[in-house]
């Protein structure tokens, strides 16, 4: 920013003078551009904790599943369950009882839904069969891509 | 060292009547000189957009099922993320304020007087294509507020006659507002209008230097005669501008940390619409109006007669120029001064009934 | 209008001549003419009545029909009838043969006419309890409710002489009865309540049986009738889910856990591993009722538990003794989760107001509601070391919670001390661009 100056009569450009003005302007921007480069550099650099990407969810692999049981997955912000029929069916659903929002399991026992909370009770296509529950569960779309069991959201 | 490398490119491309030119630039200074300033913050912030708008690129996921989640990973996992996001929100909502500063001081000043009407109207399309932008990247987070705004607006735009219809299935790529038209506007927010934007941002900027700046008419009506007092451009001009360009960037860092930018709710599109849907602030003097006019006038639908008011209210001020025949002969017309202050009395009013007392 | 008997009356004297033949013989036509216009129209009239397909007119619903007044009630009621739909016909309860002229009709052995009050169970269980009849028309209806009356208090007093009691027709109805299952029917599970306080809601009919008669009123204040009758939520009980219907009686005080227990199995199953269970049978406590009451049974809150004004332990356990030690470490307990989760929910949606982004920790936050409404559950075993089980967890679980949320709030601080760094560069490049202009310019910025 040298002085191509105009008009007006040229101030006394003591070196002392020009010098602190190099100096704050040049600190100044030397932290500035450090400091803005400094939170660039670590926004493009990827995060360890990957994205959810959430249009469908791995729940796990098929070996791990046996027949009647069931299993509770982080899908998005909330809880899904997971089931593994005796016919050897996949089926899943968000895992809010309906309720009170607790979070229901899978009881092999009664090869049902069951929610620990006031005993609500669902069947294995989400419809709420007895206790207190006033809705079915919400159903997810289960897949089989080869090992995998992949969960995403109905259609 | 740099002369040699500045000489090597000069004798291929001849740049250096460029240069002296931009060294011998000079800017007017006179009552109304601080208005100069503002068409350069508009500029500034359009960076500061392309900007953080590549970056939030990186991690944004324009898909219904993904979106929201992505923003929302981009401000509490990406480092810095909710800088850059707040910042990108911010500086939108700014640039559209300094542009509408940016018309109105022109406006005012009657700078759009020959021989400057096609920088006046490339300017008029660059403010409808800035408020496009708006429209557009509003939705991309696929919040709930978001989604209906975008239903409301785009079954306004469905009321425009003849060319309504299409334009809203067009838009929305389909008959009801979807992923899909979120994929489309994200399309249209980052490729298609950044690239007529930037066009004719050059365009715009190009007549502004080949004409130089226009200078205001005095009190007896006579344009100020050049030149009694300027100013160059480099240095002195710029490093005021600077210092306004580093005053709003402390600006958005500070509204980025102490208001920073809602993400609110996923859309659910069969939940019923939320109160207190509204568009951004720039549109609401539209949206309000339209709450005033009733059913039918005149046995005209009363949205379409709003809308053809918009466009009416967009043409005169688009052509303005051709309108004013007296500003090309140095006079002040009442009737154009008045018509700015009613226009900018009408916007201030209904953005305010839009937030005070919108029902 | 009666019609005139064509068997008995003056002047018919068949094949007589003489003065009175003369003047019995045009009457004879006359009258046999009046009587057959008289059935067509009766006859037509019937027809005109809304009668279900397939069923023949009938003289007993054309007599009824032509009397009119009260006595053709019944027929109005019959329109909306079940037994009407099925072919039932007036004579298949009251006997009577319809294919007869009016009062020979009803000169048919096995006429029942009216039936008595003690009569009417036994006669509605010729059918209901004949398991072949009913296969007829609704096999999957049950046939043992005559038994299971016949077991009830209203059985046994009817058995005894008292016809003040319920018998069939007050409850379902006499000539309109719906199934259970239609709304409109008084046994419908809203109307139920309702046809029950009929009676005992009554404390003039009451007066006798010296039983209380606001059973139906605290009901309609309980949280069960506010979901039944208010909300029509049909999980929710009313009289015959507790007391039976066709066996209604109290249930036992041994048996109360049991009875609230088809539908509050955990608080149930608590309750009998309880020492509470032992104590209270022992004592003829019943069980459930004892803290809850039976009609108005309220919302529950959480200070039920424990020693404070509210508690309900106290009314028993002294100031001072093992129980009374207990209830109020089991209150503090709840007291304290209850507090918890409030805290770390408050925490949480300040940091949320302020901008950050908690949705994780909310997330996770879940599960400490969750322990609050498993440890009211839990209370029911009525044992601190169990309590303490599922109210540990859950306290660590909301103050998990709340440090996130003073953690984003911190994260807030940071951000904006971090900040001051290059918002002092920034006002550093300012000052100096200020101090070149003015330099440049000779002191005219």
């Amino acid at each position: 920013m040298e002085g191509r100056t105009t008009g007006g009569t040229e101030a006394r450009s003591a070196p002392g003078r020009r010098g602190f003005i190099e100096l704050i302007l040049g600190g100044g921007l030397l932290t500035l551009l450090g400091s803005m480069l400094y939170s660039v550099v670590r926004y493009v650099i990827p995060p360890k904790v990957a994205d959810a990407g959430l249009a469908s969810v791995v729940a796990g692999k098929v070996k791990d599943f046996a027949l009647n049981s069931g299993k509770i997955f982080r899908f998005g912000n909330r809880p899904g369950i997971l089931v593994r029929t005796q016919g050897g069916e996949f089926r899943a659903f968000s895992a809010i009882c309906t309720h009170l929002n607790c979070t229901v399991q899978y009881r092999s026992d009664l090869e049902h839904i069951w929610c620990a909370c006031h005993n609500g009770h669902f069947d294995l296509v989400g419809k709420n069969i007895a206790g207190p529950p006033p809705r079915p569960l919400d159903p997810l779309e289960v897949v089989v891509r080869g090992e995998d069991v992949v969960v995403s959201k109905k259609a | 060292m740099w002369r040699a490398l500045f000489d090597w490119v000069d004798s291929r491309l001849q740049i250096a009547p460029v240069l002296a030119f931009l060294r011998h630039k000079q800017v007017p200074v006179h009552r109304h000189f601080y208005w100069y300033y503002l068409g350069g913050i508009t500029l500034f912030l359009f960076a500061i957009q392309v900007a953080t708008g590549i970056l939030l690129l990186l991690y944004y996921k324009p898909t219904a099922e993904a979106a929201f989640e992505s923003v929302q990973y981009i401000i509490t996992k990406v480092p810095f993320g909710w800088l850059v996001r707040s910042t990108h929100s911010w500086a939108a909502n700014l640039m559209i304020f300094t542009a509408f500063l940016h018309l109105f001081s022109v406006f005012f000043l009657k700078s759009y007087r020959p021989p400057r009407e096609m920088t006046w109207m490339s300017g008029m399309v660059l403010l409808f294509l800035a408020m496009g932008f708006g429209f557009s990247g509003y939705l991309l987070p696929w919040n709930e507020l978001a989604f209906f705004a975008t239903k409301v607006g785009t079954d306004i735009t469905g009321a425009v006659p003849l060319v309504g219809g299409f334009m809203k299935t067009f838009l929305r790529g389909g008959e009801d507002v979807t992923g899909t038209t979120l994929t489309r506007f994200f399309g249209i927010h980052v490729a298609v209008l950044p690239m007529i934007f930037t066009s004719l941002l050059v365009a715009h900027l190009l007549m502004v230097q080949r004409q130089g700046m226009s200078t205001p008419f005095t009190s007896e009506g006579h344009t100020v005669p050049t030149p009694s007092r300027e100013m160059p451009f480099f240095p002195n001009f710029f490093l005021r501008e600077a210092v306004l360009w580093l005053g709003t960037l402390a600006l958005l860092l500070y509204l980025s940390i102490f208001l920073p930018w809602e993400l609110g709710v996923k859309v659910d599109p069969f939940a019923s619409a939320p109160a207190g849907i509204r568009p951004e602030w720039f549109f609401t003097f539209m949206s309000q109006s339209l709450k005033y006019i009733p059913g039918t006038v005149l046995g005209m639908d009363g949205e379409v007669l709003g809308i053809l008011g918009f466009g009416a209210g967009g043409a005169f001020l688009l052509l303005v120029p051709f309108l004013d025949w007296w500003a090309g002969k140095g006079r002040r017309h009442p009737f154009f001064t008045w018509a700015g202050i009613g226009i900018i009395a009408f916007m201030l009013t209904m953005i305010t009934l839009a937030y005070v007392k919108p029902y | 209008m009666r019609v005139p008997d064509p068997c008995v009356g003056p002047g018919f004297t068949p094949g007589r001549g003489g003065r009175g033949a003369i003047r019995a013989v045009p009457a004879a036509p006359i009258l046999a003419a009046a009587v057959v216009l008289g059935l067509l129209v009766a006859g037509r009239e019937a027809r005109a009545l809304d009668q279900p397909a397939g069923e023949k007119p009938d003289t007993c619903v054309a007599c009824h029909q032509a009397v009119g007044g009260p006595m053709a009630k019944p027929l109005e009621d019959r329109k909306a009838d079940v037994h009407a739909t099925k072919g039932v016909s007036c004579a298949d309860c009251h006997g009577g043969d319809p294919s007869r002229m009016d009062m020979d009709s009803m000169k048919v052995k096995g006429f029942v006419g009216r039936p008595s009050r003690r009569d009417v169970p036994r006669l509605c269980a010729r059918c209901h309890s004949d398991g072949a009849r009913m296969r007829q028309t609704n096999p999957a209806l049950r046939t043992d409710q005559f038994a299971q009356y016949q077991t009830s208090i209203h059985g046994k007093r009817l058995a005894g002489g008292d016809t003040k009691v319920a018998v069939c027709t007050d409850c379902h109805g006499v000539h309109s009865i719906l199934p259970a299952n239609h709304v409109q029917s008084r046994v419908h599970p809203v109307r139920v309540a309702d046809t029950c306080g009929r009676c005992h809601g009554d404390a003039e009919y009451m007066k006798a049986y010296k039983i209380p008669t606001d059973q139906l009123a605290l009901y309609r204040e309980s949280v069960h009738g506010e979901l039944l009758l208010k909300r029509q939520d049909l999980a929710a009980p009313t009289c015959s889910k507790c007391h039976g219907n066709h066996g209604a009686f109290p249930p036992e005080v041994t048996s109360i856990a049991g009875v609230c227990g088809q539908c509050h199995v955990i608080n149930k199953d608590l309750f009998l591993e309880s020492r509470h269970h032992t104590v209270f049978d022992r004592m003829k406590l019943p069980e459930c009722v004892t803290c809850h009451s039976n009609h108005k049974i309220v919302r529950t809150s959480d200070d039920m538990v424990g020693v404070g004004e509210k508690g309900i332990c106290i009314r028993c356990h002294a100031a001072g003794s093992p129980g009374y030690k207990a209830a109020d470490q089991m209150g503090k307990m709840i007291a304290g989760l209850s507090a918890a989760v409030h805290k770390g929910e408050a925490k949480l949606a300040e940091a949320e107001r302020a901008g950050m982004e908690v949705s994780d920790a909310k997330y996770e936050f879940q599960n400490a509601r969750v322990a609050l409404i498993k440890a009211r559950n839990e209370v029911h075993v009525f044992a601190p070391d169990r309590l303490n089980k599922v109210v540990g967890p859950g306290i660590e679980l909301a103050e998990k919670g709340f440090r996130a949320g003073q953690e984003a709030l911190e994260e807030l601080g940071y951000r904006k001390q971090w900040s001051l760094i290059p918002l002092a560069a920034i006002l550093a490049v300012v000052v100096g661009l200020v101090l070149q202009i003015r330099r440049m310019e000779g002191g005219r910025g």
